[in-house]
């Protein structure tokens, strides 16, 4: 297995109910961005957090395997997948709002898990959130670190957030949608942030996100995804130059350019959408039968 | 604007300041009662008996609120049933906040079969009237302090843990227990560490609510005879003599009756006031 992460197969169900990943294939290298785009409701989150063990109890892992650093963690114990992914993964959460506890202070928030996981001893854990803080661009690291997230803006939490995410020197970041609950000022700010400190630490990062501008600015390789089913991987420049399936040519023609300020909108067409969901419930057939 | 917070900042003061003074007023006078109480609460004399409180006519002096129709000191009484009433309110609450909310809390984060056991003996619980189910477990367990206590822990640890356990659900659902997961921490350091700290606000201002509750209830069951000895005094117990003879002294009904209404008001106020004080969110 050459890839970092490695996703075979992957399929997931809500509980008694409808299939919500198809049989979802997708690696991402050491050091390697990949770009996971599709519509609200395709499933781009779910994966992010199958990887990382924090599905809802309601879905269920109907089959496949989730390879990473050649660990298959669908096949360990939960206490042994937890301290797993504790030590190799980490997250950067969509809403900055409810990703930090509000009655804890920012320092141990972050040191958390360099203490409990990975067995550093305090000093030297601060010492590290502080270098962090300050890579993120944060003034006055220390006052922050002794601050309730309260006391600081959305910018700044989310700043805190992709400290957090890095100060163990994780081999994978999953960055679930990390701009969209950001104004688009702060938006570009971040997102130049995310991109910087991806190189600086050489993590491979999975960024699920509906922007296909994102994706161009951030990602090597992306997947698109439509109703849990991965329906194109490629790498960005080949994608923006020519996308191979018809679903995601639609997209990426969806996307608004602002040069033009009288062009309209170019919603994907009803046909592409007919051809897509033909191949989903073909696909469905094949499985429930196979 | 700024004065406008100034106004609310002082306000919360005066709140805290009013209950919290009448709190430990009356903690002092229960536990001093032994040496600053002016009489014995038992002491009767039926010379003395039916003496208004201070400002009416035909008083006598150290007799400050009167005597009942015994001839006992009703300062004095009170005093003494200030003891009962903290000790229930203190250990009935205390106890009550420790069981209710650790399954409230268990039931809430970790779901599943914890929390299907937990909410269906809730559920079976609340379906007892809970002065009747009172009455009923005295009955069982005999008079007495312990069984007062005991009674309330019994009927009311629900009250925490179903308020606990919704707290704890929509604490569960943020992206911070979510991150904490990704990190590798385990449920109960979760739960613990994550969860509670959010959750505690509510159970302090429960715990003062409960506090007051457990007063009240201590002073029904004295009322009906059913919680301590006759002998000793309680408001419950002084509340219903004091009924008896309400035409001739009213003070006898009306003193015990004040204490019992100023204490629970304060622990409902006093919760409040800390909420507002110390929840970091609010702050």
């Amino acid at each position: 297995m050459s890839a970092f992460l490695s996703i075979r197969n992957l399929s997931a169900v809500l509980k008694g109910g409808p299939p919500l990943l198809r049989s979802v294939s997708l690696d991402v290298a050491a050091g390697e961005v990949r770009g996971l785009v599709g519509e609200s409701g395709a499933g781009k989150s779910m994966i992010g957090k199958a990887v990382l063990g924090i599905l809802p109890r309601a879905v269920e892992v109907v089959e496949g395997e989730i390879w990473l650093d050649g660990v298959d963690l669908l096949r360990l114990k939960p206490t042994e997948r937890r301290r797993r992914i504790g030590a190799t993964a980490a997250l950067i959460p969509q809403d900055p709002m409810t990703a930090l506890n509000p009655s804890r202070r920012i320092g141990p928030q972050i040191t958390d898990r360099l203490v409990d996981i990975l067995g550093w001893r305090r000093a030297a854990a601060d010492a590290r959130a502080l270098e962090l803080l300050e890579q993120v661009h944060i003034p006055d690291p220390a006052r922050v670190m002794r601050a309730y997230p309260h006391e600081l803006s959305g910018g700044m939490r989310q700043r805190v957030l992709i400290a957090s995410a890095f100060a163990a020197e994780p081999k994978l970041i999953v960055a679930d949608e990390p701009t969209t609950a950001l104004d688009v000022t702060v938006q570009k700010q971040i997102l130049r942030l995310i991109a910087q400190m991806q190189a600086r630490h050489g993590t491979a990062l999975l960024f699920v996100t509906h922007d296909l501008g994102v994706v161009s600015k951030i990602c090597g390789t992306l997947s698109v995804l439509y109703a849990g089913k991965v329906v194109e991987d490629a790498d960005v420049r080949d994608f923006f130059a020519a996308p191979a399936h018809p679903y995601s040519a639609a997209l990426l023609a969806a996307t608004p350019r602002y040069t033009d300020p009288k062009a309209g909108l170019n919603p994907v067409p009803a046909s592409v959408i007919k051809a897509v969901d033909a191949e989903i419930s073909a696909f469905d057939r094949g499985w429930r039968n196979g | 604007m700024l004065d406008a917070r100034d106004m609310v900042k002082r306000r919360l003061g005066l709140r805290l300041w009013l209950s919290g003074g009448w709190l430990v007023l009356l903690l002092l006078a229960a536990l001093m009662a032994p040496w600053i109480a002016p009489h014995d609460p038992l002491e009767q004399d039926l010379f003395t008996s039916r003496l208004p409180p201070f400002w009416m006519a035909g008083a006598e002096p150290g007799y400050w609120l009167g005597t009942d129709s015994l001839g006992r000191d009703v300062l004095t009484r009170i005093m003494y049933g200030a003891r009962v009433a903290l000790i229930v309110a203190l250990v009935a609450g205390t106890a009550t906040m420790l069981i209710g909310a650790a399954l409230g809390l268990i039931a809430g984060y970790y779901r599943g079969w914890p929390d299907m056991v937990i909410s269906r003996l809730i559920d079976i619980w609340m379906a007892f009237p809970p002065v009747l189910f009172a009455i009923l477990l005295i009955a069982v367990l005999g008079t007495g302090l312990t069984s007062v206590i005991i009674a309330i822990i019994v009927i009311d640890w629900t009250r925490f843990a179903r308020v606990v356990r919704a707290e704890a659900m929509a604490q569960g659902a943020m992206d911070y227990v979510a991150s904490a997961q990704v990190a590798g921490q385990r449920r109960l350091g979760i739960m613990l560490r994550e969860i509670l700290p959010n959750v505690l606000p509510t159970i302090v201002a429960l715990l003062t609510l409960e506090m007051g509750i457990a007063v009240i209830v201590e002073a029904i069951l004295s009322f009906v005879n059913l919680s301590i000895s006759t002998d000793d005094p309680t408001w419950g117990g002084m509340i219903a003599e004091g009924r008896t003879s309400i035409h001739q002294a009213w003070w006898v009904l009306v003193f015990p009756l004040a204490a019992l209404f100023l204490t629970v008001l304060s622990f409902s106020q006093l919760g409040e006031g800390l909420k507002d004080r110390f929840d970091p969110v609010l702050r």
